[in-house]
């Protein structure tokens, strides 16, 4: 069944759409990823404009996270204090990150910067994601089984001290912040909710446990990626309301099917997927700018 | 330019070989075509000035002369019209064929030589920025690209026989028939030595997107009177008047046209989501987060009495 886009003005399939928006909400609540960084490149290649793609990427973002955190907040695994410390960050961090991108794109090249941190991001985060939880893994076949996971760091040596009862952590409140902030940067300059590395952060820098982190991930996304949407609705107008309607439609269902799949699995197990999700992703990436492409020419509206 | 002009001269002496009427028929063209055509008209002047012996010497007619004249003795005009001049975006929208159809009417009987007509469909232009990819350090790298002043969206040329053959440099000039010439691409940047490879990858990519056909002998043409074409509008189609423009040809030269518009359009929804969008964006976004927030609670809602 085709359907035109009121806004990107092509004519896609319905069903294509729907599948799209199904897989990427079972990831987003599996892993507490939005999904950015997936469903943008995956809108590109069905043919809807980049413009268009990003924008409404976004919006779907905003249902699928909406999902999968109603699912956690009644699981109780969202951390609502450490949330808002983290948002509060992002939030500043957005500002910061849209006037670096202003000055990126005065300067030229802005579309390679951000594949390029892409690239990198995504290949660090899954590297290192994958080592440990690979390392977790063995640990927790081996009979022993004491893992003593929380290591005292110098996270722990800050003052504003705060208390985060449900992720069991008694730390000051600069680190979340500093962490909220630097996503926030990442997420306006390359256009995702920034989950990918949201999530990593909590687990590697705050110590949280993971069953909390993917709930309190969420809880951050929907704010960034609301604020973002508006954004690209006031200033660019490319938020295709037909385009995101079919894509959240998946997106809310695969969402739930995603909570219910992650709360199944071992912590291990879902970092480990995570982390070779990334690297997919990662590789892709880093291939479609090492390999020479099959048609060196691209068109583009003037001034961008 | 300056090859350019001469060839126009080197046309235009040839013309004067020819009837008058032909003559008078390619300086009444001449002023609404490209910037070189008046120049190449006033160039021709002295050059068959030279040529005493030539039977249509007594200097070219310019432009106000030759208008009247032409008006009183059209030979053939186009009597022509589409089976639809409104297309309607609905949600459903999957592009839509287009039946051109029409007739040559004439008052004496028709000159000499082959008639070919030639039907054009073109979307509305706009700048283009097209750019290419080099190797940069190990890395494919947008490098160089070429502002395109004016490219239709749309365009589709459908003739009743090769291009080449029937349509004459010159003439290709003033009424930018094929597809390369109704691109208007002025100025490239100085650094930028190739500027027609930019313009061939923008036809290339539109071509494979079907925004960009040549659809070489699909004009049926019956008895020299009537012809008839079809052309299918992709849907990938933007808003906007598209114009279909019918030239009928003789030797090379365009002897008649007439044009139509389509007025491309979304209704219905699209249309209500479209002006939302862009005539208020603030109540589209927060309609749209609302849509996407009320979506999440609803799965979250249904799940959770189906109790998965």
């Amino acid at each position: 069944m085709q359907i035109y886009l009121p806004i990107a003005e092509v004519s896609v399939n319905a069903f294509v759409l729907l599948g799209l928006g199904g897989i990427v909400g079972i990831l987003s609540g599996m892993f507490g990823v939005g999904g950015g960084f997936l469903i943008t490149p995956l809108l590109f290649f069905i043919g809807i404009p980049p413009a268009v793609a990003v924008a409404t990427g976004t919006n779907q973002i905003v249902a699928s996270s909406f999902s999968g955190l109603l699912a956690h907040l009644k699981r109780k695994t969202v951390d609502l204090r450490m949330g808002t410390v983290l948002l509060a960050g992002g939030l500043v961090g957005a500002a910061l990150g849209v006037q670096v991108f202003a000055m990126l794109r005065e300067m030229g090249q802005v579309d390679l910067l951000v594949k390029l941190c892409y690239v990198v991001f995504l290949g660090i985060i899954g590297a290192l994601m994958f080592i440990e939880s690979l390392r977790a893994l063995r640990r927790s076949r081996t009979p022993g089984r004491s893992a003593p996971r929380r290591q005292r760091t110098w996270v722990h040596a800050l003052p504003l001290k705060m208390k985060f009862r449900t992720s069991g952590l008694y730390i000051s409140a600069i680190p979340p912040a500093i962490v909220g902030m630097m996503v926030g940067v990442l997420a306006a300059v390359m256009g995702v909710g920034g989950g990918f590395i949201m999530v990593p952060a909590m687990i590697y820098v705050l110590g949280m446990p993971t069953k909390v982190v993917v709930g309190t991930s969420l809880f951050q996304i929907i704010f960034v990626t609301a604020f973002t949407t508006l954004m690209h609705a006031v200033t660019n107008y490319t938020v295709d309301m037909a385009l995101a309607a079919l894509l959240l439609v998946g997106g809310v269902i695969g969402a739930q099917v995603g909570t219910r799949i992650g709360i199944k699995m071992k912590a291990e197990q879902l970092r480990i997927l995570l982390a070779l999700l990334v690297l997919v992703v990662c590789g892709k990436l880093a291939l479609e700018l090492l390999l020479e492409p099959s048609e060196l020419y691209s068109i583009g509206p003037v001034g961008q | 330019m300056m090859r350019r002009l001469l060839r126009s001269a080197a046309v235009i002496l040839a013309t004067a070989l020819m009837p008058v009427a032909l003559a008078a028929q390619e300086a009444r063209d001449a002023p609404e075509a490209t910037q070189s055509a008046p120049a190449a008209a006033e160039a021709a002047a002295p050059t068959t000035a030279d040529t005493p012996d030539t039977p249509g010497a007594e200097a070219p007619p310019t432009a106000a002369e030759s208008k009247p004249e032409k008006e009183e003795s059209a030979p053939e005009t186009i009597v022509a019209s589409l089976s639809q001049n409104r297309v309607s975006i609905t949600a459903s929208f999957d592009g839509s064929e287009i039946l051109i159809f029409g007739a040559v009417k004439r008052e004496r009987p028709a000159p000499d030589g082959p008639l070919h007509v030639i039907i054009t469909v073109s979307g509305p232009s706009m700048p283009t920025t097209v750019r290419r990819k080099e190797r940069v350090a190990g890395i494919w790298v947008n490098t160089d690209a070429v502002e395109i002043d004016a490219a239709p969206s749309f365009y589709a040329v459908s003739t009743t026989a090769p291009l080449p053959e029937i349509l004459s440099e010159v003439s290709d000039l003033r009424h930018r028939i094929s597809i390369e010439r109704a691109i208007r691409s002025v100025g490239a940047p100085a650094t930028i030595t190739d500027s027609p490879a930019f313009t061939e990858a923008l036809i290339r990519i539109r071509e494979k997107q079907d925004l960009y056909a040549l659809l070489e002998n699909s004009t049926t043409l019956l008895d020299d009177a009537l012809f008839r074409t079809e052309i299918a509008l992709p849907a990938n189609l933007v808003e906007g008047n598209y114009t279909t423009r019918i030239y009928l040809l003789r030797g090379g030269r365009v002897v008649e046209e007439s044009d139509t518009t389509i007025f491309v359009s979304k209704v219905g929804v699209e249309r209500w989501i479209f002006n939302l969008a862009h005539e208020q964006p603030l109540i589209y976004g927060l309609l749209s987060l609302f849509i996407a927030i009320a979506a999440g609670w609803g799965a979250s809602a249904v799940f959770r009495y189906m109790r998965f």
